[in-house]
């Protein structure tokens, strides 16, 4: 079943395009890993996506509806849960004050929402962590906080965007195993990543983008050999480059 | 309307405040007012004519400017924009009504030579005093152009004011240029000051009025744009002249407001400006 | 060490309604204002302190309130203690056009304070120009000592509203911070896009603030008018009053519960001594030095205010 289909999706900046065209689908169950050099357009869409951004043209449908026109928390509500590049948290709020904003999103009265909310945090290890105000938190535990409160809202899609950088290999092996739980959870995930090896770990299907098109699409081991796909990161002299014995 | 210069002299010390350093001084009117004050005190004590003190004026203004923001805004440089809100209207408070501590709640004017004189320009019949405060409102904002984009100084200053991180790393004393830009601003608006004193009544609530006039200018010309100051002045100025005739003079400042919640409902990018997020 | 300073607070709180009996009128007067001015400040907190929209021009909502009430209660005979309530629903009125325009339009930060200010001038210039309500010159109500028209002979009866006012608005903050709502707000404060995204309708919820914020001060403005029994519109909707609001917010602790009462304590009597040091001059203006300079120093040394300092002082 399909949750979230683009058609023709395009956002331009002054000349340029940013996104141009783009169509996507992201299936019930399933991870789809979105990948691409700088630039190539991957938070645009994101933004597109999540309401942050309106398009210039094209078709969003999340769960057979049109989320043209929906301000940000409208989408979230119906289900479209996202996470930013630059982690936001809550800095003076307590660890478990910030999940709980997004706990409260389904659940009207605060003690519900905060047990909600508690139950989350323990999920994704930050138990020790909860009294503590976000200010104060390492980029891994922040990113993690980020990850819980888009949890908390019980998304049907998440976004997660590159919630891998800036971390050490411990850290992403945690990131992609918390990850693929959620994913189990029976949560449909969207990552843009740059982290090859959590992006074919995680990812069933893979779609590549450059200048905010798609270059190629299928299934990680399909990509990674990709000759496009190696043009695109690393420049055309590269593809018929020997692979490595 | 030769109000205009002056206004945009005050736009323009304004915007180099707030082009800079990304704050907003809510203190800028109450500083103009002091330059009046100033201006009088010479003009009363000392017999200086303020078409000449006002080089006075501009230099304490300087001084205060500088020492404002060395001493209370470079410290809160990474607080939320509240806290900085907050300072300046702390700054202003002080300002204003030490004022009012020192000269007393009157209105006052100061008396100039020139003030006196008016002449045929054409058709025209022109106010010797206005025609030289926009003269020298003119010639000061030419002169701030030249500092900004000739001068090593001013170049410090308008590469910190569109990359601090990056004019920290190529070696530029970002403190004191900010400093100085606060100065620099502060002196402008000493110098108008000045330079209206002779036509204007003023007292210490006069502040507030002109840093509302300020920020309309600043506002419609695009918040760090010193192009666009200018010719903002001269539009506000002439927006509030046809205010002034048809309508009763109580009102006049009615407009002054009204305008300015059009102007933040429907914000230009700026004339010139840059708009920032 | 907690545990003590609970007890102190609520012997203190017990203590409030017994002081008028042992007090001279002077101190009547001085707490009836910290009182007031407390409650203001508290009503303040929830769109500046809590929801993190700095408002300039609550003055606007105080005069709205003050002149309502005034006028019904002159012209219509209408009882002060019906008229706070419509004076509270038009300055909330205002309050939401306010936060309509401010928030419909992306007006943040130093923008919007200054639509605020604009609004409350505003206000005070068609007050000072409307010669119905008396212009510039004031309104006058004539004092007739009647309870059931909020007129009280005793001086202590004012004691006991205001007080009343305080605590009410100090209940409605301190209740509303558990719900969803004071939740949403102080996330809203924190970070409106990351709310966003988080299924938090920031608008919604900054014009609830706004609305209850501006009925309550608009609700004072009753009690102001029939305190003093003189309007004027420079100080009636003027920024020093503006201020005088802010600053018990911002100085106790804007965003804590007990921060705006905490600073209407220390501020009034500073302001009275202010007053009396100055009264040479005949004028009122220097209070106000000594608030900006106060202001500046917040800022600079104690940005979450005294209360939260003072809290984690005694946590350990």
């Amino acid at each position: 079943m399909t949750l979230l289909e683009t058609r023709g999706l395009s956002k331009s900046f002054g000349g340029v395009h940013a996104v141009a065209g783009l169509d996507l689908t992201v299936s019930q169950g399933e991870v789809l890993g979105l990948i691409g050099p700088n630039g190539a357009g991957k938070t645009t869409v994101f933004n597109l996506l999540s309401g942050f951004l309106t398009p210039d043209a094209g078709e969003v449908r999340f769960r057979d509806r049109s989320l043209r026109g929906l301000r940000p928390h409208t989408i979230c509500a119906l289900g479209l849960a996202r996470t930013f590049q630059i982690v936001r948290p809550f800095p003076r709020l307590s660890v478990l004050d910030n999940v709980v904003i997004g706990a409260l999103g389904r659940h009207a009265v605060a003690a519900r929402a905060r047990e909600h909310a508690r139950a989350v945090v323990e999920r994704v290890g930050l138990g020790a962590k909860a009294g503590q105000a976000a200010a104060g938190l390492t980029l891994a535990e922040r990113k993690r906080l980020e990850l819980a409160r888009a949890l908390a809202t019980e998304p049907t899609l998440l976004l997660l965007d590159e919630v891998m950088a800036g971390l050490n290999p411990t850290e992403i092996s945690g990131v992609v195993a918390l990850v693929g739980e959620i994913h189990r959870g029976g949560v449909s995930i969207l990552l843009i990543e740059h982290n090859m090896r959590a992006v074919m770990a995680l990812s069933h299907r893979i779609v590549v983008l450059n200048f905010g098109e798609t270059v190629a699409e299928g299934a990680p081991a399909a990509i990674a050999n990709h000759p496009r796909v190696v043009e695109a990161y690393l420049g055309e002299e590269y593809v018929h480059a020997a692979p490595p014995h | 309307m030769l109000f205009g210069g002056v206004f945009s002299l005050m736009a323009v010390g304004l915007t180099l405040i707030f082009g800079v350093m990304r704050v907003v001084n809510f203190a800028h009117g109450d500083m103009m007012v002091w330059g009046m004050y100033l201006a009088w005190l010479m003009a009363t004590r000392v017999g200086l004519d303020p078409y000449v003190g006002f080089l006075v004026c501009a230099a304490a203004l300087f001084v205060l400017g500088f020492v404002v923001q060395r001493a209370l805004v470079q410290r809160i440089v990474d607080a939320p924009h509240e806290m900085q809100i907050l300072l300046m209207l702390g700054v202003a408070l002080v300002l204003e009504n030490t004022a009012l501590l020192l000269f007393g709640p009157e209105p006052q004017r100061v008396r100039s030579g020139l003030a006196q004189a008016t002449l045929w320009l054409g058709p025209v019949f022109v106010d010797v005093a206005r025609l030289i405060a926009f003269g020298v409102a003119v010639v000061l904002t030419l002169l701030l152009s030249l500092f900004l984009f000739r001068t090593d100084l001013g170049r410090a200053i308008r590469a910190a004011a569109d990359n601090t991180y990056g004019a920290l790393v190529i070696g530029t004393n970002v403190r004191r240029v900010y400093a100085v830009a606060f100065g620099v601003g502060a002196a402008c608006v000493g110098a108008a000051g000045a330079l209206v004193s002779p036509l204007l009544p003023f007292q210490p609530p006069t502040g507030l009025q002109l840093s509302v006039a300020s920020f309309n200018i600043v506002i419609i010309g695009g918040m760090g744009s010193l192009l666009g100051a200018f010719a903002g002045g001269l539009l506000v100025a002439v927006a509030e002249s046809l205010g002034a005739v048809f309508l009763r003079p109580s009102l006049k400042e009615l407009v002054s407001f009204s305008l300015l919640v059009v102007i933040l409902l429907f914000r230009p990018t700026g004339l010139f400006g840059r708009r920032t997020s | 060490m907690i545990r003590l300073l609970i007890v102190a607070a609520v012997l203190l709180l017990a203590a409030l309604p017994l002081l008028p009996s042992v007090f001279g009128s002077y101190a009547v007067t001085l707490f009836t204002l910290i009182f007031f001015y407390g409650f203001l400040g508290q009503a303040w907190n929830v769109v500046g302190g809590y929801a993190g929209q700095l408002s300039a021009g609550h003055a606007a909502f105080l005069g709205i309130g003050a002149y309502t009430s005034a006028v019904l209660s002159v012209e219509k005979g209408i009882t002060p203690w019906v008229g706070m309530f419509v004076g509270g629903a038009l300055a909330a009125a205002l309050g939401a056009l306010i936060g309509f325009l401010g928030f419909r339009f992306g007006l943040r930060g130093f923008y919007f304070v200054l639509l605020t200010v604009a609004f409350a001038e505003i206000c005070r210039i068609i007050a000072s120009n409307t010669d119905a309500i008396g212009g510039a010159v004031g309104y006058y109500i004539t004092f007739t000592g009647d309870p059931r028209q909020f007129q009280f002979q005793d001086a202590r009866a004012y004691y006991y509203v205001a007080l009343a006012l305080m605590l009410a608005a100090t209940g409605i903050v301190a209740w509303l911070e558990q719900q969803r709502f004071g939740l949403y707000l102080s996330a809203i404060r924190e970070d409106e896009s990351a709310c966003e995204a988080l299924g938090v309708n920031t608008f919604r919820y900054k014009m609830l603030a706004m609305v209850l914020s501006s009925f309550l001060t608009g609700v004072g403005g009753a009690f102001y008018a029939f305190y003093l029994f003189s309007l004027q519109p420079s100080s009636v909707f003027g920024i020093p009053l503006s201020v005088e609001i802010i600053i018990r917010a911002v100085v106790g602790g804007a965003g804590t519960v007990f921060g705006p009462i905490l600073g209407s304590f220390i501020l009034s009597p500073l302001a009275e001594l202010a007053r009396h040091y100055f009264a040479q001059g005949g004028w009122h203006g220097a209070h106000l030095i000594v608030y900006g300079m106060l202001l500046i120093a917040v800022v600079l040394f104690l940005p979450e205010g005294a209360y939260p300092r003072l809290a984690r002082l005694f946590h350990r």
